[in-house]
């Protein structure tokens, strides 16, 4: 038997996880085994999905994105307000959030790469000014009842075969999720991004445009924020600040689960969807147990979350 | 006299101070009963001393907060041990009235002393854990504490059942808001703590450690000094730390809220660090510096309260803060700074 390529072993231990946990779930509670509970996993967890894919590329870069969560609560704000109090239409508001979020992306990479500022830091003001902006425009929750975004919400693509149906978020995060497999594994960009992880120093010295790129990733993490903010906003037909709070701490743990290295440069774009998916499995767990409290799922998380990255230092010695 | 000036500028605690000042000379002109100090039922009353009240705990994690990052780490887990001790007090003391002949009596389950050392102590504990896999296992400070953030608030929650706990028991409530000599007992006790450490900084090589392990951790070990069983140390100060505020913050609100209790505490106290001019690359570290960071973070929140602005305000002008601060402490700004400024002045000369 031929040996598995050791860059694919934290990958497979995901999916491994993510199948023994699906297993367990199948046996244990009835009606767990069935299409549409998987593809619900999906449909609530797009968004994260999304904010995972441009995390990914953060963190293989070798940075980090604390700014995600506000960025998609402005999103849902910024398109509530747009939509319910200056009536603009749908097809008008999504590109305006889109290219908000992703120049905020721009200019919190520019800081970085300009000013060699800690990208932790950084992307923690963006956090506040994220935050405080939506608070800005309304303290209160705006509910959205304009007709096209209620359709949105509510249309449902049956799958063929299963007799189960996803939303439009669900396909939002499967194509964005393409794409970012095919910009990590295919492009310059991806390969530059996998460099500057591994070893920035070098990269500069391989003549990599690492300045660039730098940019570049905390760019497109702003994009998959707003992105994520518009399916939120499907996904909740709303506009409020205190929406996605804690957000970025999730989508990191679902990226460190989908077995990329948090030290840059190891990994893939479709473990975080596995790491999505775990996380997902977790709630739906713990909600068809039902004499569970919710605060397990935390403790839970933080529990994988240790065992990965116990992992994660097993391997990393191993390779040097 | 422009040499002095320019001594005095340099010295590191000179941008804090200066902030705060303005900060204060601000909410003196905005509001002119700012710095009124009232005597009233045996204690001070005032805007002033209510900023150091609640300065208090943010003080006292930023204090911890100040170690860890001087030695390359950060601890994001701090709300989280905030909460986890504040759950574990209020649980141990609880406490209900009761009459005892004729006499109404205030009893707490455990002893007060006794739910203090246990809150404490698991405090420590959760630093102790940050500190074995930041230094044994080698994980980044910034995962294993967020380990620690997202399973800890759980922890909180399920220590409280997801309930607010409230506390019956007056003596407690001495930590948050008795008074001593007409201060704010939670002031003596960061004081306190802050004096500590200043005397084992000061007076003791752990100081010098503390920073040799910042600049240069191989290097540090090469030296002989025990570095991983230091930086342990530093994470279980910085739980123990946080520990304390937890019980100052619950007993200030007589209760413990496992959901927000120490919420986004971790990036206030990171943001009083970062104010107080101690680099988040490690090494060079300013105990008094954190201390006037969290008095300038508290004093922005009242001044934003005070001045009828609305608080929602307030996040937006901490990223300012926060932006401005980094951006003065990047040496690469600065150069461009004074790029900016000179060029123009010196004309077309090399």
């Amino acid at each position: 038997m031929r040996r598995i390529d050791p860059r694919f072993v934290p990958l497979l231990g995901t999916i491994a996880v993510f199948a023994l946990t699906a297993g367990y779930g199948s046996v244990a509670y009835t009606g767990f085994f069935s299409a549409q509970v998987f593809l619900n996993l999906l449909i609530d967890n797009a968004f994260l999905c999304i904010v995972g894919v441009g995390m990914t590329f953060v963190i293989l870069s070798g940075g980090i994105d604390l700014s995600v969560g506000s960025v998609i609560a402005l999103t849902t704000m910024v398109s509530a307000e747009l939509v319910e109090h200056r009536h603009w239409s749908a097809a008008q508001a999504i590109p305006l959030v889109l290219a908000i979020g992703t120049a905020f992306g721009a200019l919190m990479g520019w800081l970085i790469q300009r000013f060699r500022l800690q990208p932790f830091i950084v992307t923690l003001a963006g956090m506040f000014l994220a935050r405080g902006l939506c608070y800005l425009i309304s303290i209160d929750s705006i509910s959205i009842t304009d007709a096209t975004y209620t359709a949105i919400a509510q249309a449902r693509v049956p799958v063929p075969g299963t007799g189960a149906s996803i939303t439009v978020g669900a396909i939002v995060a499967l194509s964005t999720l393409a794409v970012g497999i095919w910009l990590a594994q295919v492009t310059e960009f991806g390969r530059t991004v996998y460099a500057i992880g591994g070893n920035e120093a070098s990269a500069v010295l391989m003549g990599l445009p690492v300045p660039r790129t730098t940019v570049l990733v905390y760019t497109f993490s702003g994009f998959c924020s707003a992105l994520a903010g518009v399916v939120f906003t499907f996904y909740m037909l709303s506009g409020y600040g205190l929406h996605a709070v804690g957000m970025e701490l999730d989508a990191i743990a679902a990226v460190v689960i989908g077995g990329t290295l948090l030290s840059g440069g190891v990994g893939f774009v479709a473990g975080t969807l596995f790491g999505v998916l775990i996380l997902g499995i977790i709630q739906t767990l713990i909600a068809f147990d039902g004499s569970l409290s919710s605060w397990w799922t935390r403790i839970v998380i933080g529990a994988l979350l240790f065992v990965f990255c116990l992992l994660q230092r097993a391997f990393e010695a191993r390779r040097r | 006299m422009e040499a002095a000036l320019g001594s005095i500028s340099r010295h590191r605690l000179f941008w804090p101070f200066l902030t705060l000042a303005l900060l204060l000379a601000a909410n003196a002109i905005f509001n002119p009963g700012f710095w009124q100090l009232q005597w009233r039922d045996g204690h001070l009353y005032g805007n002033v001393i209510d900023i150091l009240n609640r300065a208090a705990p943010l003080a006292l994690v930023a204090l911890g907060m100040t170690l860890v990052i001087a030695t390359r780490g950060i601890d994001i887990s701090v709300g989280a041990v905030v909460a986890i001790a504040a759950a574990v007090a209020a649980l141990m003391i609880g406490g209900e009235l009761v009459v005892k002949n004729g006499v109404q009596t205030q009893v707490s389950r455990f002893p007060m002393g006794l739910a203090i050392v246990a809150a404490l102590a698991v405090a420590a504990l959760c630093g102790l854990w940050n500190g074995l896999l930041v230094a044994k296992v080698g994980m980044q400070p910034i995962i294993a504490t967020l380990i620690l953030m997202v399973a800890g608030r759980g922890v909180a929650q399920l220590l409280t059942g997801g309930q607010i706990i409230t506390v019956y028991y007056a003596p407690y409530f001495f930590l948050g808001n008795g008074f001593l000599f007409g201060l704010p007992f939670a002031v003596f006790i960061a004081a306190a703590v802050w004096g500590l450490l200043h005397l084992l900084m000061t007076r003791t090589a752990l100081g010098l450690f503390i920073q040799s392990i910042g600049i240069n951790p191989a290097a540090a070990r090469v030296a002989g000094l025990h570095e991983r069983l230091i930086t342990v140390c530093v994470y279980v100060f910085c739980g123990f730390a946080a520990g304390v505020a937890g019980l100052v913050i619950s007993s200030n609100v007589k209760s413990a809220d496992g959901n927000n209790a120490g919420m986004l505490m971790e990036l206030d106290a990171i943001l009083a660090v970062t104010l107080g001019g101690t680099a988040l690359t490690g090494g060079r570290f300013s105990l008094a510096g954190s201390v006037f960071g969290a008095l300038i973070i508290q004093t922005l929140t009242s001044t934003i309260y005070s001045i009828g602005v609305p608080p929602e305000i307030n996040m937006v002008v901490k990223a300012a803060v926060v932006f401005v601060v980094m951006l003065l402490q990047s040496a690469e700004f600065r150069a461009a700074l004074r790029a900016l400024v000179v060029r123009p002045a010196a004309g077309g000369a090399p």
